[in-house]
Order: structure tokens, then sequence, then C-alpha cells
């Protein structure tokens, strides 16, 4: 089954280690993910003041890309496209003066009035593949390996694009059920990680990091598993002070939920780049005897 | 700290722009202070999300552009989804830093990002960070 797909900016660059691991497993589980032609930026954030409706352009371009492929059904892997397409996609449903205006500003496209469906990756494997069936499919049980889910914000806030409850998610904790790991909850687990204040004040973003990676690791996990790549340059680059700074912190491996699937899939470990992740994630996989 | 209110400047072009940008009736507010609670952000704040709230209400203009809240504040919605008045925060976060940001105004330069970084973070940090803080 094809699945129409929307990359974004990031996983074209710094996040191929999200991206690449993702298409190969859909592959596995029987999914082809399809990446509509002349995509855009999404343009990362969703625009908060009610008379800016110029930076919905990008957005709605994108949807505007799905619809004339045909398609009903956007995937997304990266949190901030998800948040943002989906954002602009409710506009687009439910505010009919703003959508006349989007529409009749872009007149060299089709009219659009939220047909698209925007969902996440994640929800793709929990409602059309199930968590029993994705663990059917596991070949390498994630067996000993302690993961902390983290979602961020961009996943479940606010409420009206949420993928899970807000207040407690549980998305992430079946995934990594399914795929034979040890999950582990902790309170920091929809703290934000700071986010784009690493441009304006990098100083922060470490003391950001140190909140979610202390709360995780005091409640035991060796790993934390996300989806955003905002969140994992900010807890990855404020490790790199943290491991200066306090003798106690040895620095913890991060990964993208589609390596974990990846890799219990049974797929080659290069799929996953792990070279492209901070710290140090063979190290740890090599312990728990999952990497060669 | 001590404010003094008046009807002008609760009146004021600064509280009708305020509520125009960000869409939101400032008098949802019954100050409880949840959004200062879950904010992750609100030790580093000199204003605290419930007293932005409250001065932009009373039209304190001068108080809150010499405050650096606006600017910490990385639109995270934990103020949005926990308010149990439903009053949209971040949004009047957005409305403060557009009144500086459209005057062209900006609170970060690109060239101020420094190369080294430029080249190391996600398009995502850029793009969203510079939508934020640049006019």
């Amino acid at each position: 089954m094809n699945l129409a797909y929307y990359p974004g900016c990031t996983l074209k660059t710094k996040a191929k280690n999200l991206e690449e691991p993702a298409i190969a497993s859909m592959e596995v589980l029987g999914f082809k993910l399809e990446e509509i032609t002349r995509w855009n930026c999404c343009g990362a954030v969703h625009s908060l003041a009610d008379d800016d409706l110029i930076h919905q352009v990008a957005p709605v371009r994108n949807l505007i890309r799905a619809r004339e492929q045909k398609k009903n059904e956007l995937v997304t892997l990266c949190s901030f496209c998800f948040n943002t397409l989906k954002r602009a996609n409710l506009l687009m449903k439910a505010n009919a003066e703003k959508r006349n205006t989007i529409n009749s500003f872009m007149d060299d496209e089709i009219d659009y009035s939220g047909e698209v469906n925007v969902v996440h990756l994640l929800e793709v494997l929990r409602d059309e593949i199930g968590w029993e069936a994705l663990a059917q499919k596991v070949k390498l049980p994630l067996r000993d390996l302690k993961v902390a889910p983290y979602y961020g914000c961009m996943l479940l806030r606010p409420r009206e694009v949420a993928i899970d409850n807000v207040e407690d998610p549980g998305i992430l904790r079946k995934l990594v059920e399914a795929l034979g790991a040890t999950p582990v909850d902790f309170p920091e687990s929809t703290r934000c990680c700071g986010s784009y204040q690493i441009i304006s004040d990098p100083g922060v973003i470490s003391a950001y990091a140190w909140n979610i990676l202390s709360s995780a690791l005091s409640h035991g996990a060796e790993t934390l598993v996300l989806s955003c790549p905002l969140c994992d340059y900010d807890l990855g680059q404020g490790q790199k002070e943290l491991v200066k700074k306090r003798a106690e912190f040895k620095g913890m491996p991060i990964f993208y939920f589609t390596q974990l699937l990846a890799l219990a899939l049974g797929l080659d470990p290069q799929v996953c780049h792990f070279e492209l992740n901070y710290g140090d994630p063979v190290s740890l996989l090599r312990e728990k005897n999952l990497l060669s | 700290m001590s404010v003094t209110i008046s009807s002008k400047r609760m009146g004021s072009e600064f509280v009708k722009k305020v509520k125009e940008l960000s869409g939101e009736n400032l008098n949802l507010c019954y100050q409880c202070g949840m959004c200062t609670g879950v904010c992750p952000a609100a030790s580093n704040m000199d204003l605290s999300p419930r007293q932005v709230i409250e001065l932009a209400r009373l039209g304190m203009q001068e108080e809150i552009a010499e405050s650096k809240t606006v600017w910490i504040c990385a639109s995270c919605l934990a103020c949005t989804v926990n308010c149990p008045r439903g009053f949209d925060l971040s949004k009047l976060m957005e409305a403060i830093r557009l009144l500086t940001l459209r005057k062209n105004v900006d609170h970060v330069k690109p060239e101020q990002v420094l190369p080294e970084k430029r080249d190391d973070i996600p398009q995502i940090a850029m793009v969203s960070g510079l939508r934020k803080f640049t006019g």
C-alpha cells in the first residue's frame, strides 16, 4: 500500500537517520512511503497571530500538492512539519473567511478546504498496523534496552492536533513495548527542550536538556526515543556541555523511533545511520547484543 | 511589584492591538497561575507568564516591553493546553513579540548566529527561530 509522504527539509540533510530507517521499515511492513512531488518548506512553526495569513501559504501549498496528486492522507515524520501542516489544515477546514482569503491569494492553485488528513507515522503504526501485528514482525527484540519515550511539544500540543492523550501519552511507550524493549516512564516526557531558543540563547539549552535527561536517568532509562530533529539536536548539543560540567553525567544516547523500529525489524543497521546520532548509541546497542 | 492602573491605559491602543493580533479575550484569565506553574522556562523569566497577561490587560506596555519574557517563551503550548479558562497565552506572547518585530526591530539578527552553529543546526531551528525573532 502506498502512503503519500511529506519529508520536510531537515530530513533530507541533518536527519537522514530519521527518514531512511522509516522508509525501509515501512517497506518491510507492507507500506511504501511515496514522497509527494514539488513539496516546499512547511514554514516550521504555525503562525499564532490572528492576522498573519501569509505564513499559512507555505504549509497550505504542500497540502494542495497532496490534493492534486489525489491523496487523502499525508504522512509526516518530523514533529515540526506534522504540527505546522496539521494546524494549517485545520485552519483551512474550519475558518471560511481565512480559507477564502488564502485561496484567492493563491489564485494559481486549486481551491483547498482541508480535505487532506495530516498524520504522523506513529499514528500509522498504531492505527493502520497495530501494536500486536507489529510485534509479530519483530526479528530482533530489543531486550533489556531501557527506553524513555520523549514526546516534546509538537506531537501533543495544541489539543486539536495531538496524536495521543495530552496529559498522559502512551503511543511511544506502546511502540517501545512492541519492539521488545523496556519502556521507562518519566515525568518530563512532554517538557519542552528549549526548541528554537538554540539560535537566540544557546546557553540555556543545556539547562533544559539536564531537566529532561536527569529525570529520565533517575527513572532508570538508558536512552531516549523521540521523533523531532530539533529535540534531538537540543538534547544532543545540550549534553556536550553537561558532560564537561557534571562529572557524574556520562551522556545518554538518543534514538529516533524509526531507528529502533528498523533495528527490531532486523534491517541492516546501516540504514539507521547511527553515525549521525549524538553521543555513542553504538556502544549501548553492542552492550545489549543488538549490534555486532 | 506595584502598578498604577488607569482606565485610559486599559483602553489604550496597545490593549486593542494585542487583543486584535492574538484574537484572545484577555478577560478570560482569572490569574490562577497555572500557566506559570507549567511553563518550563518560567524560572528564567523576569515577568511570569501570569503577570504578562495581567499587565497586558492593564495596558502596561512599557513594563512588558522592558521584560525578556516574551522572547524566552518557546511557544511550547504547555500553558495553552493546561489553562482552565481556555485562554491561549501562546497567542498573546506572539502578539506582543509582533508589536516589536513589525516595527522592523529584530530580536535576533541572522548574522549573530555563529557560523559553525549555522552549519550545524537543523533547518527547522533556523526557520522557526528566525520566524519568531525577526520581522
